[in-house]
């Protein structure tokens, strides 16, 4: 038609050089914009590193390895004396019992969701699960602080005390006077907090099961909890421990939640009512007010508990990968 | 029934039995924890909440709005920061580094700080910002949260972009689009609703979030707008009123911590419902 190449006629070889010029400085332009942005996720892991070695030198300096096995803390003593032993107890006893308790829980609910759950209940409850880790982790605290940590305290602490009282080891456990804020008070609440994440994964990982597996098995004759547990657990194995390790990874580095209810007290006792700390717990309920040497501890503890969590969150991810690769296949 | 058999339906019956309180439990403390918020913080919303700043120790009136006011200045810069530097991150991810080894390297330490403890960011701003500009700002306080917003943002536009299909691109190079138009004008428009649901959960997660605040903003008890001084936050305010003495303080703190609940469940559940409408169709 006429009018249309009259109109390519005006354009021009010249105009047509220019819009491909055009198309090709924005190319180049967004294909970096979009690769500087993906570096800085790398910039920012090694900024936290260097920042924290740096700002943790004087202690390390200081203090050497026997950070690690000093139980004393005392910032305001002259010289400072400074430990991580407590802070590293603390986080370590919290999680594991907070894990002991959301592991079973947090798989229970997953196999209730996917195996057991009538259809139209499956959402709404998979939704509230995965809402419990939108909450905020200082709601977490205030709740543990003004509602759990009474109950536990004026209920549950006497209820386990009169039962294992005298016993060897358990009684030892559990003794010590009724405290609101208490290492078993942070451990529960963790535990609420991570529920979610060992269930969304598992529930995710269990949807990877070939149906073809399960029916097999069904159709040998087995119940619903030798399916799972021969067939769907198995099969699962190193993505739940994957979801079980990310959760860890949570629990460690927990920090509002925690430092509201776990008392803030640096001696290592053996009950688990008695008041505690963690090494987020320390590190948030001082760092505002400190200086100096105790400044540099505290970053030096936080230090410590990065190269934990990264280590746990390191082979957390590792597992997942590889049986993204699995069930790509 | 054979004895074996019957012993098998009992297991069966009991742990399906566990699974029921299993996840009666956890429904449950969802609940509690809502009823408990209600229960303290309603009476505490009023208007007042919103026009009077916070309260001196001891005195019975006042509100959060400067709490408040500052956690929307705070959060809109952190996410301001953070979604677009997330989103061309994620774009890099899914678009052009798909097969680049580079990308699994990204992807890895991305998931690492996707769940690394919000103290640990905090103690990198502080010394980042905090320490070369000599004082707690809010500036630092919402570069802080930014940094939390990354990861959040990078992998959900991963995931997003990933689900679109390839025949579109092709389509859509096949008409000479430039590079960088197909990814502008063909994937982020096919994945809309994921992308915002990404940033609204990514939103939700830095708007509770206190524990990069407590030595980055720091917090007070005045209004202020300015970025270079410390500015009062809803989550760092709850937190210094909740272990206050005053009964008064203890009230706004329910009440704020009800706010801060009921906004990032909106968010959460909002960034659920887009989600949903995008895997519906």
């Amino acid at each position: 038609m006429a009018v249309q190449s009259d109109v390519i006629d005006d354009a021009g070889p010249y105009d047509r050089a220019k819009a491909l010029s055009a198309f090709k400085l924005g190319d180049v332009t967004f294909y970096w914009i979009t690769r500087l942005s993906a570096i800085s996720v790398l910039l920012i892991l090694g900024g936290i590193i260097i920042s924290l070695i740096v700002g943790a030198f004087p202690a390390i300096k200081e203090y050497g390895l026997s950070f690690l096995w000093t139980q004393r803390w005392a910032p305001s003593a002259d010289p400072p004396v400074l430990g991580a032993l407590g802070p590293m107890y603390g986080t370590l006893v919290t999680s594991f019992i907070a894990m002991l308790i959301a592991i079973p829980v947090g798989l229970g609910i997953a196999i209730f969701l996917t195996e057991l759950c009538p259809q139209w209940l499956r959402r709404p409850i998979g939704m509230a699960v995965e809402l419990l880790a939108g909450i905020p982790s200082i709601i977490y605290g205030m709740w543990g602080f003004f509602v759990l940590g009474p109950f536990l305290a004026n209920t549950f602490q006497p209820f386990m005390i009169s039962i294992f009282d005298g016993v060897p080891v358990l009684g030892a456990i559990f003794a010590g006077p009724p405290s609101y804020l208490s290492l078993f008070n942070a451990a529960l609440i963790l535990a609420i907090m991570v529920l979610p994440f060992i269930t969304s994964i598992s529930v995710d990982v269990f949807k990877t099961v070939p149906p073809v597996l399960k029916e097999a098995a069904y159709g040998v004759g087995c119940t619903t909890w030798e399916v799972v547990r021969s067939v769907v657990i198995p099969y699962t194995r190193v993505g739940i421990i994957g979801g079980v390790m990310l959760a860890l990874g949570r629990a460690l580095g927990e920090t509002m939640a925690v430092t509201f209810i776990i008392g803030n007290s640096f001696r290592i006792s053996s009950s688990i009512f008695a008041p505690g700390t963690t090494i987020s717990a320390a590190i948030a309920s001082e760092f505002a007010e400190s200086d100096g040497l105790h400044q540099s501890g505290l970053i030096l503890l936080g230090l410590l508990l990065f190269v934990l969590t990264f280590f746990v969150l390191a082979a957390a991810r590792l597992m997942l990968m590889r049986l993204e690769t699995k069930a790509g296949k | 029934m054979n004895p074996i058999y019957a012993r098998r339906r009992r297991w069966d019956i009991v742990i399906r039995g566990l699974c029921i309180a299993a996840a009666a439990f956890g429904v449950t403390w969802l609940a509690l924890i809502l009823v408990t918020l209600l229960y303290n913080g309603i009476s505490g919303l009023n208007l007042e909440l919103f026009t009077a700043d916070t309260p001196p120790p001891g005195s019975t009136d006042g509100g959060l709005r400067n709490a408040i006011v500052g956690s929307i200045i705070m959060t809109v810069i952190g996410v301001g920061i953070g979604a677009p530097l997330g989103l061309f991150a994620g774009t890099y991810l899914a678009e052009y580094g798909r097969n680049d080894k580079l990308t699994s390297v990204i992807r890895f330490i991305n998931d690492i700080l996707l769940s690394a403890p919000s103290i640990i960011i905090g103690l990198f701003i502080y010394g980042a910002v905090v320490v070369p500009m000599r004082g707690f700002s809010a500036l630092a306080g919402a570069l802080a949260l930014a940094v939390i917003v990354i990861p959040v943002v990078v992998r959900t536009t991963e995931d997003m972009l990933l689900l679109v299909p390839n025949p579109l691109r092709e389509a859509a190079s096949a008409l000479g689009l430039p590079r960088s138009l197909v990814i502008k004008r063909i994937a982020y428009r096919a994945a809309r609703s994921g992308l915002i649901t990404g940033v609204l959960l990514a939103t939700a997660r830095v708007a509770g979030e206190t524990a990069p605040l407590l030595f980055t903003a720091l917090s007070n008890q005045f209004f202020s707008l300015g970025l270079d001084k410390t500015m009062a936050n809803l989550p760092v305010t709850i937190n210094n009123f909740v272990q206050s003495p005053y009964a008064y303080w203890k009230q706004l703190a329910w009440s704020g911590a009800l706010l801060i609940t009921l906004t990032v469940l909106a968010l959460n559940i909002g960034a659920r419902i887009l989600g949903a409408e995008r895997t519906a169709k």
